[in-house]
Formats: C-alpha cells, sequence, structure tokens
C-alpha cells in the first residue's frame, strides 16, 4: 500500500460521494423516478445485509453469522429496542462460534 | 446546523452509540491487521480519515498482503465504493441545502448513515440521524484506528466477538421499517436473490450494484396499478 493509492482511492470514493447528492439537484426528475431512487437505498441496504450475511469472500460464510443475523432479524421484527437487536445477533453469533460451529 | 442537534433524542443517541461501539472494535482491528501486514502506523490512520470507507479499507489492505498491487487494491476499493452513487441520489438531500453542508456532509455517506436516515419518516429527523451517526461514527472509527495501529497485534479477532453479525442485523434493523411496503419489500427481496447468485463469479461489491435489478419488480407494480 503506498500514498498515492491511498491519495486515489480516497479522491475515487469521495467523488462517488459527492456526485449523488449534486446530481440530485441537477436533475428534474418525475415524481416515480424519485420514488424509485429512494427504493434504491433500501435494496443495496437490503442487498448488502443478504451478502454480508450469508457470504465470506465469494463462498458461504459458514452457518454461525447468518443464523445471528436472523436472531438479530425477529428481535427487531418484535420490536426488541435496537441496542438488543445488536447485541443479540454478535452473541448468537459468537456463541455459536464457541461452541464450534463455523 | 444548530436545529439538527435540537431535534435530537435520548433513543437516536444510543442506537448511534451501539453502532459507533462496533464500529470502533472493527476500526482497532483495522489498525492492528494494517501495521501486522507491515504498513507503518500513520498508514492506516491516513487511510481511514481520507476514505471512512471500512470494507473498501479491509479489502485494499488485504489485496495487498495477499501479493497484489496498489493498483489493483484502489480498484477492488473503488468498485466496492460504487455504491455510494446510488447511495447520494437516494437520500442526497438529508445532508441540507448548502456547501458546506454537502462537501463534509458528502463524506459522512456510508452504509450506516444511510440506513439512519431512510429509517426516520421526519425530514428534520431524518437530517438529525443522519448526522449524528455520521459524526458520532468517524469519531469512533478513526480513534480506534489509531489505538489498534499503536496497539497492534493485542487485539483479536473480532469474528470472535460476532461483530460481523452486528453490523447485517443492525442496517436489517434500520431497514425493517420501510419493507412495510410491498413495492420495496418486492425489489429488495429480488434485488438479494440477484445479489447473493452473481456473489461465486463476480468480485465483491459488483453483486450488490447488480441488486439495483430488482428495482424492475417495484417499476412492474407501479405499471400494473396505472
Amino acid at each position: 500500500m503506498t500514498l498515492t493509492a491511498v491519495l486515489v482511492l480516497a479522491a475515487g470514493t469521495y467523488a462517488f460521494r459527492l456526485a449523488g447528492p449534486l446530481l440530485r439537484d441537477r436533475l428534474r426528475l418525475p415524481d416515480r423516478a424519485g420514488e424509485l431512487m429512494s427504493t434504491s437505498a433500501t435494496v443495496l441496504l437490503v442487498a448488502l445485509v443478504a451478502t454480508a450475511s450469508l457470504t465470506k469472500g465469494q463462498g458461504f460464510a459458514g452457518w454461525a453469522l447468518p443464523i445471528g443475523v436472523l436472531v438479530g432479524g425477529v428481535a427487531a421484527w418484535r420490536k426488541a429496542p435496537f441496542v438488543l437487536v445488536v447485541v443479540l445477533a454478535a452473541a448468537t453469533t459468537a456463541a455459536l462460534r464457541f461452541a464450534g460451529l463455523p | 446546523m444548530r436545529s439538527t442537534w435540537r431535534t435530537q433524542d435520548p433513543k437516536l443517541l444510543r442506537d448511534v452509540g451501539a453502532v459507533a461501539a462496533g464500529a470502533a472494535v472493527n476500526g482497532a482491528s483495522f489498525g492492528a491487521i494494517s501495521v501486522a501486514a507491515g504498513l507503518p502506523w500513520w498508514m492506516p490512520v491516513v487511510m481511514s480519515l481520507l476514505v471512512f470507507a471500512g470494507g473498501s479499507q479491509f479489502m485494499a489492505v488485504g489485496v495487498v498482503a495477499g501479493g497484489g498491487s496498489p493498483a489493483a487494491a484502489v480498484l477492488a476499493g473503488l468498485v466496492l465504493n460504487a455504491r455510494h452513487l446510488p447511495f447520494g441520489l437516494a437520500v442526497g438531500d438529508v445532508l441540507g441545502r448548502g456547501l458546506l453542508a454537502r462537501v463534509v456532509g458528502s463524506h459522512l455517506l456510508i452504509d450506516e448513515t444511510v440506513a439512519f436516515a431512510i429509517a426516520e419518516r421526519d425530514p428534520a429527523r431524518a437530517r438529525a440521524a443522519y448526522w449524528s451517526c455520521g459524526v458520532a461514527l468517524f469519531a469512533a472509527w478513526n480513534v480506534a484506528v489509531v489505538a489498534g495501529a499503536l496497539v497492534g497485534q493485542a487485539i483479536g479477532d473480532p469474528g470472535a466477538f460476532g461483530l460481523d453479525a452486528a453490523f447485517p442485523a443492525a442496517l436489517l434493523a434500520l431497514t425493517l421499517p420501510a419493507l412495510k411496503d410491498r413495492r420495496t419489500r418486492d425489489a429488495a427481496l429480488l434485488g438479494s436473490a440477484i445479489a447473493l447468485a452473481a456473489t461465486p463469479f463476480l468480485p465483491p461489491g459488483v453483486p450488490v450494484l447488480l441488486a439495483l435489478g430488482g428495482l424492475v419488480a417495484a417499476l412492474r407494480r407501479t405499471e400494473a396499478r396505472t
């Protein structure tokens, strides 16, 4: 890793970040496109949840991780406080790994 | 900006605190892993301040540690971070109107801030959630990276604490309210199926972008209704 590489990665990442808020003003979008755009954030986040809980690299993440996320998800669905959701997910995964489940 | 801080409530701060605590442990491990991979202590620190996207930072250091070139590390990191463009299009107006708010606020555009913002219906509350999550995570992540880089190997594998489950669980909890809408839910489920199916064949970051294909489910339903 060189400093130049870090700077290029930082500049590129910031360009991606700034482009959205700036473009949003320039584009006059019909209501439906605007609606689709806010749906797209949810679609991306849920896809991130799916890939982050089920995959590691290009393979299966093992059972401990998705089971922990599932326990957290059920807790959230049952209206458990957010902090409890996060702690339950981490604790479940940690306990399953401690018990030897990959 | 003053109104942003006035609308904060204890629940929001507590929720943000939980996510920031998780980010801190991950940040410490990032600092430690980077130093263990042979980087000088200040490199992960500079990287965290300027890039501020954990996934791409871990990936870039991992690529180089695995024998890849810095150019390959940058490319992999940029592909992973491309999702910030559609994120910005979706939630760009919660940052605030002024130029300064956008210039600074854009740097705080990460998965967690987007999730906190879309979990709030009221625009003022969404802005407060976005900014408090962004500022807290920026502080927690960067302080922890410094600590991890200096302390080094003393920090164990965050996987042992199940922290890799905390991140998706937090995002899931924050997106659940939006999923009550049937069209959004269909689009999210289709998108996730596309991303999972593509994961074995494509480099990290690309499958999540392909999930946007799930939006056709939302389009179809709109057309069916009209």
